[in-house]
């Protein structure tokens, strides 16, 4: 029996999906273990103790609150010290993080402070006496591996969307405890730049619609943000080619370079389908393209693809899809 | 000048051509390697790219690349000296592990007395997509880092930089000496001149044995994720739109 320690990440005071994604990756990971214990750390400004319960709905037995002025912004040093520390007080078999902006630069920082063996990215895990063994889409999605890491105890961060959130209540049992504030020089914050509101993240996303050149022109997006708009609750991406040209930020980049994505449903949209694009949403759910070239790779790997100009196509499925969601 | 000058160093890796079509070798363990093309890694690239033209800014200073591995990063070394640095170390190993930690740990006991302003790593490599190593290092030696920066710049002894979040970004300033990890967009990477090229030849290259850390990561299996069945198109131009609709709803059940 081993327990585990979650790492429950906020933004804005409020706990982030992927938050409960890895309490159910620590639970799973736990019972797998012979059954111990989630604990779960939950860092923010003064009051993000309110989100605990919240934790408690998905597996976490022990909610470690530690509320700091310092971390209304990412306080990345004393964040990765408070974690470690948290770690070091307990006796777990593992520590979990997402695989998400805040996990990628918190995880090596606390493997290396509690000099822990460290697998980033993981989709799927299986436990077997001393070691685990997790699976690892390597090479941009193109090859998977099986890592086994042997340790006590091991950092694993898990890929956003990779474990669904599951709820298995408990009455989390809270206790506050003090930030550790950083040792030695820090990086300093001094804007965050918040992206377009009312659009949900692209990791985060269960409906993507993107565009490519075969849009023509930047404003031409105009008919991918309608047909998102047309969907509820749908995200915006963008492929390199884009991005490059400045007609989307590089934050909305899809592909090997830019944000791997696996929403439930993709909609291309005058995109021809480079290898660099593919390797970012090939493991979509649904993929739907439009494409003014019947021979563009984006076809191959299309769901359903429709052959045509995107100024014809897309106007017409943004009405089709308002027309069905009003009897939503 | 007035811009105070900088050393860098920039740590390296070798990967395939990321356009590649990747078989699986026999071990089952690993990638088949026959026939790939191999590089600089493209994060690995825009972090030289950057260290060049910081030092090109300020006139002076020095670019120093690392690469830990077997020979064969000799050439990716030698490839970075073509672009511009000034000279370069191997760390030495049989093979490069998938131990994020243990290569950090052999990285930060070459670094750590090496007197770096700067220290530049990739986001992430191609290969392995974990990007630990570069954040690693610089807990080791007690740095501050900023991670996957999309902009960097230096200007009277401290950074500033720019790192995109989930639907945000960030702008961050920083101490040095520091490490950082570069994104995309920092910088395109140059393409080495024949005078470049024969002018690398000429540069040291120094080659040593990499401490490493004991390797607690290993490969079990390497394998293809599963091909999705093949692409359909269902029709063309607008008058298509209803049977879309009808598979969204029907079939994909996703409306």
């Amino acid at each position: 029996m081993a327990n585990v320690l979650a790492f429950a990440e906020t933004r804005g005071g409020e706990l982030r999906k992927v938050a409960f994604e890895t309490v159910t990756a620590a639970r799973k990971l736990a019972d797998a273990s012979g059954g111990g214990e989630v604990h779960v750390l939950l860092a923010g400004e003064p009051g993000i103790a309110s989100r605990a319960e919240q934790l408690g709905k998905y597996g976490a037995d022990v909610v470690y609150v530690a509320e700091s002025a310092d971390f209304a912004r990412f306080a990345r040093e004393s964040l990765a010290a408070t974690l470690a520390d948290r770690a070091k007080a307990g006796s777990y078999r593992a520590v979990v993080l997402g695989f998400s902006a805040q996990g990628r630069d918190l995880g090596p920082r606390v493997a290396a402070r509690l000099d822990a063996p460290i697998v980033s990215d993981v989709t799927d895990f299986t436990v077997s006496g001393d070691s685990i063994t997790v699976k690892h889409p390597a090479y941009a999605n193109k090859v998977i591996m099986s890592l086994t890491v042997t340790g006590s105890p091991v950092v694993l961060s898990v890929r956003p969307s990779a474990f669904t959130a599951v709820e298995a209540p408990k009455a989390a049992r809270v206790e506050t405890i003090h930030a550790t504030p950083a040792s030695g020089p820090t990086i300093t914050v001094t804007e965050v730049k918040e992206g377009a509101k009312g659009r949900p993240d692209l990791g985060e996303a269960s409906i993507i619609i993107s565009g490519g050149r075969g849009l023509k022109a930047k404003e031409n997006f105009k008919l991918v943000e309608d047909l998102a708009d047309a969907f509820g609750n749908a995200a915006v991406g963008a492929t390199r080619a884009v991005t490059d040209d400045g007609w989307r930020p590089h934050s909305d980049q899809i592909g090997q370079t830019g944000r791997q994505v696996s929403p439930q449903l993709y909609v291309a949209v005058g995109i021809s389908g480079a290898i660099q694009h593919l390797a970012g949403m090939r493991s979509s759910r649904t993929i739907v393209a439009i494409n003014k070239d019947k021979e563009a790779p984006i076809f191959k790997v299309a769901d359903y693809g429709i052959v045509g100009d995107a100024a014809e196509v897309v106007p017409a499925l943004t009405a089709a899809i308002k027309e069905v969601r009003k009897g939503h | 000048m007035g811009v105070p000058t900088v050393k860098i160093a920039v740590c390296i890796k070798r990967t395939p051509d990321s356009e590649s079509r990747f078989r699986i070798a026999a071990s089952s363990a690993a990638i088949d390697e026959t026939g790939l093309k191999f590089d600089i890694d493209d994060f690995a690239g825009y972090a030289v790219e950057a260290a060049l033209q910081i030092n090109e800014k300020s006139g002076g200073g020095e670019t120093v690349v690392y690469a830990l591995g077997p020979d064969n990063v000799q050439e990716s070394l030698r490839k970075a000296m073509s672009m511009g640095a000034d000279r370069a170390v191997q760390l030495k190993t049989d093979t490069v592990p998938v131990d994020g930690i243990a290569v950090a740990k052999a990285l930060a006991a070459e670094l750590k007395s090496g007197g770096y302003d700067l220290i530049l790593f990739g986001k992430h490599a191609f290969d392995t997509s974990a990007g630990v190593v570069g954040t690693a290092v610089a807990e080791l030696l007690g740095l501050p880092c900023v991670t996957a920066a999309s902009q960097l710049s230096l200007e009277n002894g401290k950074g500033t930089a720019r790192r995109e979040l989930e639907g945000a970004a960030e702008l961050v300033t920083f101490p040095l000496p520091a490490v950082v990890t570069i994104d995309e967009g920092v910088a395109r990477p140059r393409y080495p001149s024949l005078k470049g090229i024969m002018a690398a030849k000429k540069k040291p290259l120094e080659s040593k044995p990499a401490q490493l850390g004991t390797v607690r990561v290993t490969v079990a299996k390497a394998e293809l994720p599963p091909e999705r069945p093949a692409g359909r198109i269902i029709g063309e131009g607008a008058a298509a739109v209803p049977e879309l609709v009808r598979l969204l709803q029907t079939e994909a059940k996703v409306l």
